[in-house]
């Protein structure tokens, strides 16, 4: 691994925090506490990131449902998930917590629904 | 066949529009863009000029004096807001009182009624916020302040009820001069129609010369403005000018009839006929200028600032004219243009009727038009009794200006209805507040899709590929192999 | 029609404080929201980081509201969605009107607004060139966005760092559309460093700090904008001017709080925050009348404005009860070196618990400085931070001890180094 440079988003203090690696083991210099190791030592290592966005609802009073992925998922997963949900369309009604994908892509998380979206006509 | 077709739905298009719908004869407005007055009668300082400052004996000076006076009854008859609040010609030294002096007596010549000079402590008392070094003033009464796009529309709203054709995203071709009349061939269709009439603003010198008339070139003048929030409309009570120069009328500041306040323009000669773009410089310069004026403005109530052209010519007079047997030119129409418009088309159905058109009256022309509902303007009893009728004026869209749902649908479904998002805007003011159509913009487009019944991929802001939307989010999504910096 | 409370908008801060005057025991409460459904601007920002402090957890914007609204619904708290406030008065009488029940009078004994904010539009910047498609600022696009579906865009530029910009920066790249870059007029962000990180960095968009819109181009749509570095009085340099191709310009260039009902009745409003003056129950001049969240002043953070709304529907409620204090001494608060406003503007000893939050921004970064309550003598207050930046609200909490040991009425805020 060569340098890798981040900026600590623990506090405001924004931290210049660089990371390299020796003999095996990563080193980490800029940051001003034990926060700012920890998190780029989770960036380096694995960074990873809650996904949201929208999906169309079929027969909904709205005509997009928001939804999340129910766990953090490996960044470089990101652009694969959306590309996956870009073929889903929901059915109404939803319920917030509504599981619309399970595990995606093998990550262990889930795509829920983060809104209701009641059905536009009764039957 | 059409017997009169007009090209180009402006003020003056507009107003012969209306001036010939009262005959029984077969007439068709036409313009290339989606709505009417989108050219040089959409963005200008919005003023009813006097008609002291044109040269005397010039078609400029005899119309508008004549069109001013003709504004009481048209307004009256279209309901389109109109405020004769006067104009004052603002002296900032003791030699601009002698340009002012000289101005009255232009004024008298040109037979303006209500002038007068006045000095310091009455220009004090009208206008308390002027600058202290102001001298005295020509006080015009007869000036005014309009909405030079409600007027146009309603003109042509007008028109459009007593039978004349209107047809928008029209783009005149060539034109093919035949014997007895012509055929206008457009980017949809050809029409053909015995007469025509070219009041193409910009583009007049361009339809001109498809109609084998004598050479004259339009030059656009560009002016640029800035429009301030209704807090600062009531800092002045008058249209207030600078002194004329060689270089121009100078800068005003004036309120709108909607109340707020407006300053400029400058003048800036352009290239090209659509370049409406906003300057650094320009609006500087305009800011500075109005400050000699008056300086109680505040830069933090811009609302926005636009540009619009002057249609004008070298000569510097209209061109009203007959450029072949069976048309009629109503060109360079610059200002005092809008002031001018009822009289210019006054004499264009005169020019027409001497070349042999025959107007006889209709049984049923009505020449009243109502303005919509508006729901700002009305009590808390109208507006329930409104809402009893129609529950969609029960929905506020726009909460800067207080629009309705039900404005918003009658819009569009009127005569010359709305088709765009700035259409919405001209017409009901949604979108033209503090907010400038932040809250709004999704709603009027949603109720543009659901009323004409188009997607919301072909909703557009103004103009032809003036889109909003480039796609439905998720459809054809190619960026999967993508990778976020690791 | 009487209530004893109404509260004007149904977002985060209406519905926080009619759950808490609800709460304190007051029944009869109407909530007024203009949308079709309770929420408020939440409901458009689906990103998660909601939360944190109040309920311990990750939420997205969706789900934050609907825990209030939940509960609301508990409480069989009454509202009225799709009805617009036309007018309030200094009396308490608000007309609002909607499709179903027309024009509405109701008299009110004490009201909360929360009406929220809105958005600076291009106009207030006055940025030259044309005025074509494609501009929106940046809350309408993550309206079409996120709500409605559609693409504002293939090609983006965003003006302004603020949070929602940098929200969106991230949102319509991961909708497939190419965010070219973030301008920023000032040397810092605006927006919090999560964001930076997360929204932009994760996705290469660079930030360019001390830069700006010179002109727009584009008859119909957009067809591209000419930037600018400027220099340290925000004036651009002409020798950095740079022409960007884009169909899309973004504004994210501040937020205004919305008070024009205030202003009808004749509320006073801070000349800073743009919001009412408020006391530490969040009255304003008018007495009866309360504010709460981003009417008042401009928060980063949803949980302070819940907590902020609390205070709201808890003064409302001790007003209607009668059960509020006499005032008794008043400390009037002021913000000055570096600090450029405090809320509340006013504290009234018997009405305050045994403590107060103050909340402040900073009118800079500063680092290693003291943040320093005093009453222009006597130091009460005093803490140090490492650094401040005017993108993140600050607060003090302060014992009534402290207050009560002022001798002059004189509340100062500032920085020291």
């Amino acid at each position: 691994m060569e340098k890798k440079n981040l900026i600590c988003i623990n506090c405001p203090m924004g931290c210049r925090i660089e990371v390299t690696e020796e003999g095996g083991k990563l080193k980490v210099t800029g940051n001003s506490c034990k926060r700012g190791e920890l998190y780029a030592i989770s960036e380096i290592t694995n960074p990873v990131r809650i996904v949201t966005t929208s999906l169309f609802v079929n027969d909904g009073v709205h005509p997009t449902v928001s939804v999340k992925t129910s766990r953090e998922i490996p960044k470089k997963m990101i652009f694969k998930c959306m590309e996956k949900l870009s073929a889903i369309t929901v059915d109404a009604p939803v319920k917030i917590g509504d599981v619309i994908v399970k595990d995606i892509l093998n990550t262990g998380a889930d795509i829920v629904a983060t809104r209701n979206v009641d059905l536009r006509f009764a039957i | 066949m059409f017997d009169v077709a007009i090209i180009g739905a402006g003020a003056v298009g507009a107003f012969v529009a209306r001036d010939l719908s009262r005959y029984r004869i077969n007439v068709v407005l036409i313009d290339k863009e989606l709505e009417v007055s989108e050219g040089t009668t959409k963005a200008n300082s919005a003023i009813i000029h006097a008609g002291y400052d044109c040269v005397p004996g010039t078609l400029k000076a005899k119309l508008n004096v004549q069109g001013n006076k003709m504004f009481d009854r048209i307004c009256d008859e279209l309901d389109v807001p109109f405020k004769r609040i006067g104009s004052l010609v603002i002296a900032l030294s003791k030699e601009q009182l002698d340009i002012i002096n000289e101005l009255y007596e232009r004024g008298r010549a040109n037979g303006v009624p209500g002038l007068e000079v006045i000095g310091r402590e009455r220009l004090k008392e009208l206008e308390p916020n002027v600058n202290e070094d102001a001298t005295g003033a020509l006080y015009a009464k007869t000036a005014g302040i309009i909405s030079p796009y409600e007027l146009a529309l309603a003109c042509a709203e007008n028109a459009v009820t007593n039978g004349v054709t209107l047809k928008l995203d029209t783009e005149v071709k060539d034109i093919e001069i035949k014997k007895g009349g012509f055929i206008i061939k457009t980017s949809r269709e050809d029409i053909e129609t015995r007469y025509i009439v070219n009041a193409t603003g910009l583009f007049a010198d361009v339809i001109n010369r498809m109609l084998k008339g004598d050479e004259f070139s339009i030059n656009p003048r560009k002016g640029e403005y800035c429009l301030f929030d209704k807090n600062d409309g009531h800092l002045v009570n008058h249209v207030l000018f600078q002194v004329p120069t060689p270089r121009g009328k100078g800068v005003l500041v004036t309120p709108t009839v909607h109340g707020n306040l407006l300053i400029g323009p400058n003048s800036v000669n352009v290239d090209i006929k659509e370049d409406v773009s906003t300057t650094g410089n320009g609006l500087e310069y305009i800011v500075n200028c109005a400050r000699k004026t008056m300086n109680k403005f505040s830069m933090r109530d811009v609302i926005t600032s636009f540009a619009g052209l002057r249609a004008s010519t070298s000569g510097g007079d209209f061109i009203i004219n007959v450029p072949v047997q069976g048309a009629v030119n109503a060109a360079a129409i610059d200002s005092p243009g809008l002031s001018s418009s009822p009289a210019i088309s006054e004499m264009v159905v005169q020019m027409l009727k001497e070349q042999g058109l025959k107007l006889i009256e209709k049984d049923y022309y009505n020449p009243v038009r109502k303005r919509q509902i508006r729901f700002a303007d009305m009590s808390d009893s109208e507006r329930e009794k409104a809402i009893e009728k129609n529950p969609l004026y029960g929905r506020v869209i726009c909460r800067c200006e207080t629009v309705t749902e039900g404005e918003i649908v009658d819009a569009i479904k009127r005569p010359a209805g709305a088709r765009t998002v700035d259409g919405v805007k001209r017409r009901l003011r949604a979108g033209m507040g503090r907010c400038q159509g932040g809250f709004c913009m999704p709603k009027v487009v949603e109720i543009l899709s659901r009323e004409l019944g188009i997607p919301y991929m072909d909703i557009v802001k103004d103009k032809k590929g003036g889109y909003l939307f480039t796609g439905r989010i998720k459809d054809n999504y190619t960026k999967g192999d993508g990778d976020a910096n690791a | 029609m009487h209530r004893d409370l109404v509260i004007i908008g149904g977002g985060p801060a209406g519905l926080a404080a009619a759950i808490k005057a609800r709460e304190e025991g007051i029944d009869d409460i109407l909530v007024i929201e203009r949308d079709i459904e309770l929420g408020g601007i939440l409901k458009q920002c689906i990103h998660n980081g909601f939360g944190l402090h109040i309920f311990g957890e990750q939420l997205t914007g969706p789900e934050y509201a609907q825990k209030f609204i939940d509960k609301l619904l508990e409480l069989g708290i009454e509202y009225k969605c799709d009805t617009m406030v036309l007018n309030i008065t200094d009396n308490k009488k608000v007309t609002a009107v909607n499709t179903k029940d027309g024009v509405i009078e109701i008299q009110a004994k004490a009201i909360i607004l929360s009406m929220g904010c809105r958005e600076r539009p291009r106009g207030a910047l006055n940025i030259p060139g044309s005025r074509p498609a494609g501009i929106f600022t940046a809350g309408t696009a993550q309206r079409f966005v996120n709500m409605e579906g559609y693409k504002i865009g293939e090609k983006i530029v965003i003006l302004g760092s603020g949070d929602i910009g940098l929200i969106m920066a991230r949102r319509l790249t991961l909708e497939g559309s190419q965010v070219k870059m973030v301008l920023e007029i000032m040397p810092y962000s605006s927006g919090l460093k999560r964001n930076i990180m997360q929204c932009l960095d994760d996705f290469g968009i660079p930030l360019l700090l001390n830069h700006t819109v010179v002109k727009i181009h584009g008859k119909e749509r957009v067809g591209g904008v000419t930037i600018a570095k400027v220099d340290a009085n925000r004036k651009p340099i002409p020798e950095t001017f740079r022409y960007v191709e884009c169909d899309t310009l973004l504004l994210s260039v501040g937020l205004i709080p919305e008070n024009e009902l205030s202003k009808n009745a004749g509320i006073v409003l801070d000349k800073v925050t743009g919001g009412p003056r408020v006391n530490e129950s969040m009255e304003t001049s008018v007495e009866g009348i309360f504010a709460c969240g981003n009417v008042v002043q401009v928060h980063d953070l949803v949980d302070n404005v819940t907590k902020e709304s609390y205070l709201a529907g808890l003064g409302a409620a001790k007003y209607i009860k009668g059960t509020a204090g006499n005032g008794g001494r008043e400390i009037e608060t002021y913000g000055r070196n570096g600090v450029r406003y405090v809320v509340p503007q006013k504290i009234r000893l018997d009405d305050m618990g045994d403590e107060v939050n103050l909340f402040l921004r900073v009118d800079n970064i500063y680092k290693d400085v003291y943040l320093s309550v005093s009453d222009g003598g006597k130091t009460i207050y005093k803490v140090k931070k490492r650094i401040v930046a005017p993108g993140e609200m600050e607060s003090v909490r302060l014992k009534k001890d402290s207050i009560l040991n002022m001798e002059n009425d004189k509340l100062f805020v500032e920085l020291i180094r």
